[in-house]
């Protein structure tokens, strides 16, 4: 670099040695806090956390922006399929939700116009279709698999859900809840499912009902689900109220 | 190098040698640089690639026991957390960087000419110790450092959205293969980062009167620096 032309007079001013001096301060500031982040304590300040927080908001706003709701997510061939598919919950296998499907209710509730529970022979009897879908896991791990069931916008349109809402939510019989944004819910791919590898839900994929929406990480795709609601009040979920990203999308 | 490069300030007088804009990038880059870097090692921990854990210890992004406590995780949400928010502090900064870069000359004055045959000799020279540090002028085996890892910063950046948004960004995705193999460049693309940063901060210590330099902008004319060529 030439030297400039210029330098040996401001280096005499003083507002030269301010200059100088603030910038040796922003760069000792940054190292300090290089340092501080190392410590556990000072990254988990509720100042820090709340900034964060913050922050993971606006990647939700950021997220929804940037979806295309007409905007499909690749699918793949049978025989890139995975047929075993890999269990994943927060407790172990032994701990799954067992669900008795002769006298289970889908609970509905919210801004729908029909409130009227579903048992499982009445999902089972709305038109169905299968998808193959790469499932992305927040934890960075992804599968590639087969679901088969009935497109949630066409239930939601059925049921007469104000689709103008903001919000669906969702329970779980283990306990597990979460919550989508409308557009996300109306994409063609969104399945409520009930089959995977072309066999009905084993009670470790979710049986009888799980959802499953290719364009949203894998934990935004509840399985075990008793109950839904549309809502335009922020529901949350189970890992999205401990960090997760709410919008979570692919 | 080109006698048009060279400082042409006799010893002892104090020539500017990094840009003002220059030096606040660098030290911003650096803060984004190192969260980016710990906490995608604690979100690597997750599900690793390779039959690799980073030690928790060195990783960034709250306190893992009080995650374990909370929800029976060990702090993949509040690293992420931290990834997803440093994103934006390189980006924005990454930004400002290129864009100065470009507009001011800082670049073509800098970081070229850069020619194979130039590299070679220096890197020869520098295998020797007979590679002479010129005040404010990168050598050729500097010069290919330094466009070697804003190279591999932008495809950091774009495996980064490939990995982030393997749905919308599709196209991207499939221009690393697909959302493994992603990862992997990702993965490789932080390895070459480390290795920078290696090379980069044991030169510091060789040569301790380039970190207050980065810092003021300016430095000292030795005599040395006017007579090694």
């Amino acid at each position: 670099m030439r030297p400039k032309a210029t330098t040996g007079m401001l280096r005499n001013s003083e507002a030269a040695r301010l200059v100088e001096r603030r910038a040796f301060l922003r760069g000792g500031l940054s190292l300090g806090a290089l340092t501080l982040l190392t410590g556990c304590d000072v990254t988990h300040t509720d100042e820090v956390q709340a900034v964060l927080d913050r922050v993971s908001r606006w990647n939700d706003r950021v997220q929804a922006a940037l979806f295309n709701p007409r905007r499909l997510m690749p699918t793949y061939s049978e025989a890139e399929a995975v047929k075993d598919f890999r269990y994943n919950a927060y407790f172990g296998e032994d701990k799954v939700p067992k669900i008795d499907g002769g006298t289970y209710k889908l609970i509905l509730s919210g801004l729908v116009e029909s409130r009227r529970p579903w048992t499982l022979s009445e999902l089972y009897s709305l038109p169905q279709v299968s998808q193959i879908t790469r499932h992305v896991c927040v934890e960075g791990w992804s599968m590639i698999g087969k679901w088969t069931g009935v497109p949630f916008r066409a239930f939601l349109e059925r049921i007469g859900a104000d689709l103008t809402a903001k919000y669906v939510g969702f329970e779980c019989a283990d306990g597990y809840y979460s919550s989508i944004d409308m557009a996300s819910a109306l994409h063609p791919q969104t399945l409520m499912t009930f089959k995977i590898s072309d066999e009905i839900l084993a009670p470790k994929y979710g049986y009888p009902l799980k959802l499953r929406i290719p364009t949203k990480l894998g934990f935004k795709n509840p399985k075990w689900i008793t109950a839904m609601y549309v809502t335009n009040r922020f529901p949350g979920g189970f890992w999205e109220d401990r960090g997760y990203n709410w919008f979570a999308g692919v | 190098m080109t006698a048009a490069s060279f400082p042409a300030a006799p010893a002892g007088t104090t020539i500017t040698v990094h840009p003002l804009t220059v030096r606040i990038t660098h030290w911003v880059n650096a803060l984004a640089i190192f969260i980016m870097i710990g906490s995608g090692w604690r979100i690597w921990n997750s599900s690793p690639i390779f039959d690799y854990y980073f030690p928790l210890s060195v990783t960034v992004g709250g306190d893992p026991a009080a995650s374990q406590d909370l929800h029976n995780e060990t702090g993949l949400a509040s690293a992420l957390q931290w990834h997803f928010a440093a994103m934006w502090l390189l980006v924005i900064n990454g930004i400002i960087y290129f864009s100065y870069g470009l507009l001011s000359g800082h670049f073509r004055h800098a970081l070229f000419p850069v020619t194979p045959r130039a590299v070679l000799r220096d890197a020869f020279a520098a295998l020797r110790f007979r590679l002479p540090h010129h005040l404010g002028v990168y050598n050729a085996v500097q010069k290919t450092l330094y466009l070697g890892v804003l190279a591999v910063g932008v495809i950091m950046v774009l495996s980064g959205l490939a990995i982030w948004k393997p749905g919308q960004f599709q196209e991207l995705a499939f221009l690393f293969g697909d959302f493994d193999t992603a990862r992997l460049v990702h993965f490789l693309g932080m390895s070459a980062i480390v290795l920078f940063l290696l090379v980069h901060i044991s030169l510091v210590i060789i040569v301790p009167r380039t970190l207050p330099t980065m810092f003021t902008g300016r430095a000292r004319v030795h005599g040395d620096d006017m007579h090694a060529a």
